[in-house]
């Protein structure tokens, strides 16, 4: 593929005019960066980069062809950034490579065009093209700090910054020992173990009792369907503190009538309450997906089941239940997260027997602050990426089969 | 047979009048429906609509007072702050015996921690009397055992207590029972074998001298009464300003006095930094008020959260709405994996970043934009909360506005700008009209999650970003106010139930989507 082959409708823009000041402003850019950052001085920086930057997309756009051209562009940078910088300025050279040249070809070819009318003004492509870099932008401020602390994690230090050998590269700079932390600390595999019994159950709880209700809910006739609905719905809407609070009291109480009672163990009767208070904490979401999945539900099928001889019971399971199931295992996901990921409930319904792993981060990081909470995020983050597909899948499954049934 | 089914009601199937056939269908239905929300819904009002129920009741509540106090709050309901005086020694007496109960049930000192909330020193007023108090009325002891040791003796008591005619003994019956049933609840003791503590004499002495008539008890008591008017009196106000001067103080009364009722709006008063006085209530002083000023910083951080969810997430939404399919399926996963990660994940994130030796700072002065000893204060303040929780609630903002925008016809914009709108007239009055439910629900949304937040803030708050809920957690973890807790509580939820009565008007809380 060459240069040429990616014209779009519009006429290639003017070289000297457009695609090269353009590319040696984003290359003054880098070269302030790269001036300030290694004493160079931001002037010397600003001009080097500025020259870099027009003569590098002369030659791209001139002489190279598209794919040759990229590649060339990043080895080039990143040898001008290893001369300068050492090895970190390989990592900033391929980037700024990787940038400029991308720049060159989509400026020349036509390609900042192409989202936008024909008849757009040159005022309309440049507000486009900038919105779309604020866009990226904020898309940046929400996925870095997620990203930022799997690196962290790493680190041999005790820092929670990139030390030294970190941005040289330097396999010493890097080490798992957080991990082995992780995985042999009874402070952090207690308070994992409480988590990992913790969450099921009041899953359990909440998804058993709410899909019932949800389904209640869905039929044509129900009294008090609002208020019913704001009573059902409103663990979502306390503000945590307030129902940890109210909790905090009743819930002591229950312990202890629980204790005195039955004669239940303080453990037990601990693991009850923080499960009792999640399982309520849980139930809106798994309302909330299930009702939302039996609005498609077409009712004429239930009757049908009914028709052929089969029982309420078994049209639930054999007809009903499948169909909603991707709506329930979603709510299921939801709940789980939210009890896996609760602290303030924990904090206060809960005794230190019941520590849960956020508990545990949270004094983590308001008390000894250890690089070990670094290694458990990024766990957690891999976590939610394998929730985050599971539901997306879930949902795409459900609207596949949604679309199969009439009405 | 023809004749009556045509001139009656239509009749079903089985015979029955249609109508009656079809509401009792409706009413099955009905009741299946409702039996089938009823465990959740039961399990909903245990678990979580009691306890916060139960909380609103504990900001009003106030039976500890008079349940520790009974006779003290009684007889100080006739006493006027307003002469200025202490109250006279019947009211000392009073306080003597109600002490002597709650020392040994060991009530005193919480009856003192909640004093202290409204008048600072009570606490220890409480726990000092509390070590004496024991010794208070050993004077009439000792006087009465002199006149005829019979009075030592505990089965003597025991016999004259249970004697109907011990009725004439009004205050020495009062004051024999409440010893009777502490020695018994706390210590497991027979009353039968211990003697009677000092406050039964004292009581006694109190009854005989104000001229009870004692006819019908036994012959000791009436020989008692003759020798009563010669005994020497206690000077139980003296003993008491012995112990601590603020028993003479009108403070310390009065706040006995108004706090005296079964329920107080006390707590609530205090919560928006006002204190009950006598009549009525009246402005903290100034160093003392500080609900007020973090009712209205969380109300501003909250506005300034949703507004920067606005900015930031207007411009996404709209680009996600807008693009084709696939790729917008592909930066929603940009947004849908920040709510998905935890919170707790999150806040560490943000944690580690905006230190002083954090990656930020590091960057910032790397490229040497601010000078190494002039690093950004991005923590531990107002910044860093609002950064944090911005991040934290943007999927909460973009969720919302992204379905709302979806419905909006892009033919709209098209057909405004051929009818000659520029870019700008186009979207401003096309377009964002049309978008506004979306910024409304999702700012409410936004409004509701942070007004209540705790963690975050907690975390990277510091003292200048924190919340009302900080301070609610405060007092129910540290200071043990929980009366105080419950009001800020209270407050708190109806504020967000108002807002919440509002996104359910302009959303429907039915239509509350999750992920997309």
């Amino acid at each position: 593929m060459t240069a040429t082959d990616l014209k779009g409708a519009v006429p290639t823009p003017n070289l000297t005019g457009f695609t090269m000041p353009i590319t040696a402003a984003l290359g003054a850019f880098f070269g302030l960066l790269a001036g300030q950052a290694t004493g160079a001085g931001a002037f010397f920086g600003l001009l080097s980069g500025a020259v870099v930057g027009a003569v590098l997309a002369y030659i791209l756009v001139t002489l190279v062809p598209y794919k040759t051209g990229r590649w060339a562009a990043i080895a080039v940078m990143a040898i001008v950034g290893f001369a300068f910088g050492g090895k970190i300025g390989i990592v900033v050279g391929l980037l700024a490579g990787a940038v400029m040249g991308w720049c060159a070809y989509w400026l020349h070819t036509g390609r900042y065009r192409a989202s936008v009318p024909p008849y757009a003004t040159a005022g309309q492509v440049l507000w486009h093209n900038t919105f779309k870099l604020i866009c990226g932008l904020i898309l940046f401020f929400l996925i870095a700090p997620i990203v930022i602390i799997i690196p962290l994690s790493f680190n041999a230090q005790d820092f929670f910054t990139f030390t030294p050998e970190m941005l040289a590269l330097d396999p010493a700079g890097f080490s798992l020992k957080h991990y082995q932390d992780f995985f042999t600390n009874d402070d952090w595999l207690r308070p994992l173990k409480n988590s990992v019994i913790i969450a099921p159950f009041a899953t359990i709880i909440s998804v058993s009792l709410g899909t019932l209700a949800a389904i209640g809910l869905s039929q044509s006739h129900v009294p008090f369907r609002r208020a019913i609905m704001a009573i059902l719905i409103s663990p979502m809407i306390v503000p945590l503190i307030i129902s940890a609070t109210g909790m905090f009291f009743f819930y002591s109480q229950m312990g202890l009538f629980l204790e005195n009672t039955f004669g239940m163990s303080k453990s037990l009767s601990g693991y009850i309450k923080v499960i009792l208070a999640h399982a309520a904490l849980g139930i809106p979401f798994v309302i909330i997906t299930v009702t939302a999945t039996l609005v498609g539900f077409d009712n004429s099928l239930t009757r049908a089941a009914a028709n052929m001889g089969a029982t309420p019971a078994t049209t639930f399971f054999r007809v009903q239940m499948p169909l909603i199931l991707p709506g329930v295992i979603s709510g299921a996901l939801f709940a789980f997260i939210t009890s896996f990921d609760e602290v303030v409930v924990v904090l206060f319904v809960g005794a230190a027997a019941q520590k849960t792993l956020p508990w545990q981060m949270f004094t983590g990081l308001r008390e000894q602050i250890s690089p070990t909470i670094l290694a458990v995020a990024t766990i957690l983050v891999v976590l939610s990426i394998l929730l985050l597909t599971t539901v997306e899948l879930l949902r795409r499954r459900s609207e596949r089969l949604r679309g199969m049934s009439p009405g | 047979m023809t004749d009556t089914a045509q001139s009656g009601p239509v009749l079903a199937a089985d015979g029955r009048p249609l109508k009656a056939s079809l509401n009792r269908a409706l009413r099955r239905q009905k009741m299946r429906a409702m039996l089938l929300i009823a465990p959740l819904l039961f399990f909903i009002l245990i678990t979580f609509v009691v306890p916060i129920g139960q909380m609103l009741f504990r900001s009003v509540e106030n039976q500890i007072v008079s349940d520790t106090l009974p006779r003290t709050t009684q007889m100080l309901g006739d006493w006027d702050a307003s002469t200025g005086a202490a109250p006279d020694t019947p009211v000392f007496a009073a306080l003597t015996k109600d002490l002597m109960v709650a020392v040994e049930k060991k009530q005193h000192t919480r009856l003192g921690s909640r004093l202290n909330y409204e008048t600072t020193g009570v606490s220890s007023l409480f726990r000092k009397t509390g070590r004496k108090v024991d010794d208070m009325g050993e004077g009439y002891t000792d006087q009465f055992v002199d006149l005829d040791p019979k009075w030592e003796d505990p089965v003597f008591w025991a016999d004259l207590m249970a004697d109907p005619a011990a009725s004439a003994l009004p205050m020495t019956q009062d004051a024999y029972a409440a010893f009777a049933d502490t020695i018994i609840s706390e210590d497991g003791d027979d009353p039968r074998e211990e003697q009677p503590w000092h406050t039964v004499y004292l009581s006694l002495y109190q009854d005989l001298s104000a001229g009870a008539d004692v006819g019908s008890l036994p012959a000791e008591v009436a020989t008692a009464q003759t020798a009563a008017v010669t005994f020497q009196t206690e000077d139980l106000i003296a003993a008491f300003a012995d112990i601590d001067e603020d028993w003479l103080s009108v403070d310390t009364w009065q706040t006995i006095q108004t706090y005296s009722p079964a329920f107080t709006n006390g707590y609530f008063l205090n919560a928006v930094d006002r204190q009950k006085t006598p009549d009525g209530s009246e402005w903290r002083p100034e160093d003392q008020q500080i609900y007020l000023t973090l009712f209205v910083r969380t109300m501003i951080m909250s506005l300034t959260i949703t507004f920067s969810c606005i900015l930031l997430g207007y411009p996404v939404a709209w680009l996600l709405a807008n693009l084709p399919m696939r790729q917008a399926n592909l930066l929603m996963i940009l947004v849908l994996l920040p709510f998905w990660t935890s919170l707790l994940v999150r806040t560490s994130a943000w944690k580690v970043l905006l230190q002083q030796q954090g990656v930020i700072n590091e960057i910032v002065v790397w490229l040497g934009l601010v000078a190494d000893d002039n690093r950004l204060a991005l923590i531990n303040n107002a910044t860093g909360t609002v950064i944090a929780m911005t991040h934290i609630l943007l999927p909460f903002m973009i969720l919302p506005l992204y379905s709302v925008m979806k419905t909006i016809p892009p033919s709209y914009l098209r057909a405004a700008k051929s009818l000659g709108a520029t870019n700008w007239t186009a979207f401003w009055r096309v377009y964002f009209p049309q978008s506004v439910p979306g910024i409304g629900a999702g700012s409410i949304l936004v409004f509701i999650l942070s007004i209540g937040y705790y963690i975050t803030p907690e975390i990277v708050g510091g003292t200048k970003g924190v919340f009302i809920s900080n301070r609610i957690a405060y007092h129910i973890s540290s200071s043990l106010n929980w009366g105080l807790a419950a009001a800020l509580g209270a407050i708190l939820l109806v504020v967000v139930l108002l807002l919440y009565w509002a996104y359910d008007r302009i959303v429907g809380i039915d239509n509350v989507k999750l992920g997309g």
